[in-house]
């Protein structure tokens, strides 16, 4: 959670982009695509070493930077995976980019998931919408030492079946001893799972609350509830954790847009400990 | 500057237009010279070769919303206190490359543009600039990151201070104990007694110049009465009471004011400021301590040669909070309340002190007068 700086970031000149290619171009469901990235400069590369939660400034000249959270595993090294939403001016230009362009990238900054705190505990990852590739670098380090943690189960939900991320995946986590549990707020005639919000999830669990860590990432008005759901079934303060999203311009504290109360959500976050931000969660507009 | 040795003590009696010496002897070591000097009926930042340049005779009358300067006989040199400009404008421009792109055929080329500019130094300074200097420094230095072009200005900055004789009703520093007395941070300064300035050098920068001065180690008598121009004005500064029809002077209760703010996010008073305020950005933009930017794209029409821009940018306005989901904070009460609880509160959180010198700037440049003091007591309960 301290905030230090990264090695392919140079202290004294953290707005010194390096050129990455584009490998290749997933798209994933409507209006979101996964961008496979490979830093050109092979000492870049070699040098980059990225925590489960942090996020790269992707940036296309001309266009600006936008802050996105990387979405793969941190034990591959060689590329970077980005799930991205065309959604402003940085990703619309972005989704118009293929296998072979050049992008330029800053990072990693941020804080990360406590993986190494919540050794030996169980998990609860809760997330909805793109709240899903933030915590992914997460469910790969747990599947990779599985053993180390206990019961570890995904609350997962999107609008519709249609916008479900990474479905192709779940097989292959259930697999890996991870319950996957997928709720939508709206089904349609194949949908045969749930139906409702991600908090609602929370009632299929057994819970050992005193071992218990939750972890999550969404909406902020669905973190709330998922707060609220893991705080009534007795899971301590200090074993939540989110992960929050404010305009990060900078990425490194100087700019001042993405602050937050006392965090600059950008080098004290993105992910933080539930009392940090607790006194700041249920204000309006703040 | 590093102080290297102990220069404190060392005080010398120079005549004034001694410092039309300092001023050349800057300039032929290489720097750019900035001083006070008036201009659009305020005194401002500029560059400055002549001592006629500088404000002699001038003092500012300031209040919530007004700035006047007045001719006044008995005023000296530096008898006005602070305008819109403070240091800011040198070490953090309100506009300056900070990248520079080329497309070429192995893609884009990105580059940090060469600081050829030639180092500064600035007369004029008062205790609640270097302060507010010194504040800057911790957000730009003392992170873990450091702002290249900040720091390169920062360090070959050559500061020439005044204590200052008088304090504008908006003037606060007394309360912030950050002022009226210049404590440190400086190369030179000047304390201005009837006829000469008395001089203290608090670098090696500072002793070098003085070193090329006519000047003369100063009585005991004249380093007392140099003393005694803070002491007298911070007395009057804390025994201003309101008279008559003039401003009322400004102090600020800074004890727990931390969690006083934090704990009265919901206080009826951000509705009543938000009522007043016109969200213009003026107080950020005068602020010598507020820090906020946006960088921005800023190509040619081919598209192949891309600068990056950082401007100024204030929490004053809708795309500051902007983010995929939507604008944080979209309504002015949102905005005040974002600025005023972290210049005063979580500052002290971020930075391990207040993000407010009591310089006043805020109160009198902002167009309708909202005065932070006031709504601080307001917070408190105190009424006005």
């Amino acid at each position: 959670m301290s905030a230090t700086s990264a090695p392919s970031v140079d202290r004294l000149n953290p707005w010194q982009p390096h050129a990455a290619r584009i490998v290749s171009v997933m798209p994933e469901v409507r209006g979101i695509a996964t961008y496979e990235l490979e830093l050109e400069l092979p000492e870049v590369r070699e040098k980059y070493r990225f925590a489960p939660g942090q996020f790269n400034m992707l940036y296309l000249p001309g266009f600006g930077e936008a802050a996105i959270s990387i979405s793969s595993s941190p034990d591959t090294t060689g590329t970077l995976l980005h799930t991205v939403r065309a959604v402003g001016n940085v990703t619309t230009a972005l989704a118009k980019k293929q296998a072979g362009d050049q992008i330029l990238l800053r990072g990693p900054f941020g804080s990360s998931w406590p993986l190494d705190q919540c050794r030996g505990q169980d998990l609860v990852i809760a997330c909805g919408g793109l709240g899903l590739p933030p915590l992914r670098p997460l469910i790969y380090e747990v599947l990779r030492r599985r053993s180390d943690y206990g019961r570890v189960s995904l609350l997962y939900g999107a609008r519709t079946p249609q916008d479900l991320l990474f479905t192709g995946e779940y097989a292959a986590w259930r697999q890996g001893d991870i319950d996957v549990d997928v709720t939508v707020d709206l089904g349609d005639e194949q949908w045969a799972g749930p139906i409702g919000v991600v908090p609602t999830l929370f009632e299929r669990l057994q819970l050992a609350s005193e071992r218990t860590w939750v972890l999550t990432c969404g909406p902020e008005i669905m973190m709330r509830f998922v707060i609220q759901e893991a705080l009534e079934r007795g899971i301590p303060r200090e074993q939540i954790y989110l992960s929050m999203e404010r305009n990060m311009n900078c990425a490194v504290g100087l700019c001042g847009h993405c602050q937050l109360g006392p965090a600059f959500i950008c080098k004290d976050g993105p992910v933080f400990r539930l009392d940090q931000m607790e006194p700041y969660l249920h204000r309006e507009d703040l | 500057m590093t102080m290297d040795r102990d220069f404190r003590g060392m005080m010398t009696s120079i005549e004034k237009h001694q410092l039309q010496r300092v001023i050349e002897h800057l300039q032929e070591l290489g720097y750019r010279t900035v001083g006070p000097q008036v201009r659009d009926g305020a005194i401002v930042y500029d560059d400055i070769a002549s001592i006629e340049q500088l404000p002699t005779g001038q003092i500012d009358i300031q209040d919530g919303g007004t700035y006047r300067l007045q001719t006044d006989i008995e005023a000296g040199w530096f008898d006005y206190v602070v305008g819109p400009h403070s240091l800011k404008n040198y070490l953090f421009p309100p506009r300056e490359p900070i990248q520079q792109l080329t497309l070429n055929a192995n893609g884009w080329h990105a580059e940090t543009p060469d600081l050829t500019e030639p180092p500064v130094a600035v007369f004029g300074l008062r205790a609640c600039d270097l302060h507010a200097l010194a504040i800057q420094d911790r957000v730009f230095l003392e992170g873990p990151y450091v702002d290249p072009q900040y720091k390169a200005r920062r360090e070959r900055l050559v500061i020439v201070a005044v204590h200052c004789r008088r304090a504008a009703a908006t003037c606060f520093c007394h309360s912030m104990s950050t002022g009226p007395a210049v404590s440190g941070g400086f190369d030179l300064v000047l304390t201005e007694l009837d006829d000469h300035f008395t001089v203290e050098a608090g670098t090696e920068v500072g002793a070098e110049v003085i070193e090329h001065l006519s000047h003369t180690p100063c009585t005991p008598a004249e380093i007392e009465r140099s003393r005694q121009v803070s002491l007298d004005l911070l007395q009057e500064m804390q025994s201003r009471t309101p008279e008559g029809d003039s401003p009322r002077p400004r102090q600020l209760e800074t004890d727990g004011i931390r969690d006083v703010l934090m704990q009265n996010l919901d206080h009826a008073r951000w509705d009543d400021v938000a009522q007043r305020c016109l969200a213009c950005a003026n107080c950020t933009m005068v602020c010598p301590t507020c820090f906020c930017s946006t960088v921005g794209e800023v190509t040619d029409l081919t598209v192949e040669h891309v600068t990056r821009e950082r401007t100024w940018a204030s929490c004053f306005t809708g795309d500051h909070s902007y983010t995929a989901s939507g604008v944080v904070r979209p309504s002015i009460k949102s905005q005040y309340r974002q600025w005023l609880t972290h210049k005063l509160a979580t500052w002290i959180d971020q930075f391990g002190s207040s993000g407010c010198v009591g310089c006043g700037r805020c109160i009198t440049w902002c167009p309708v007068g909202i005065d932070l003091t006031e709504e601080v007591a307001a917070i408190r309960g105190e009424g006005t």
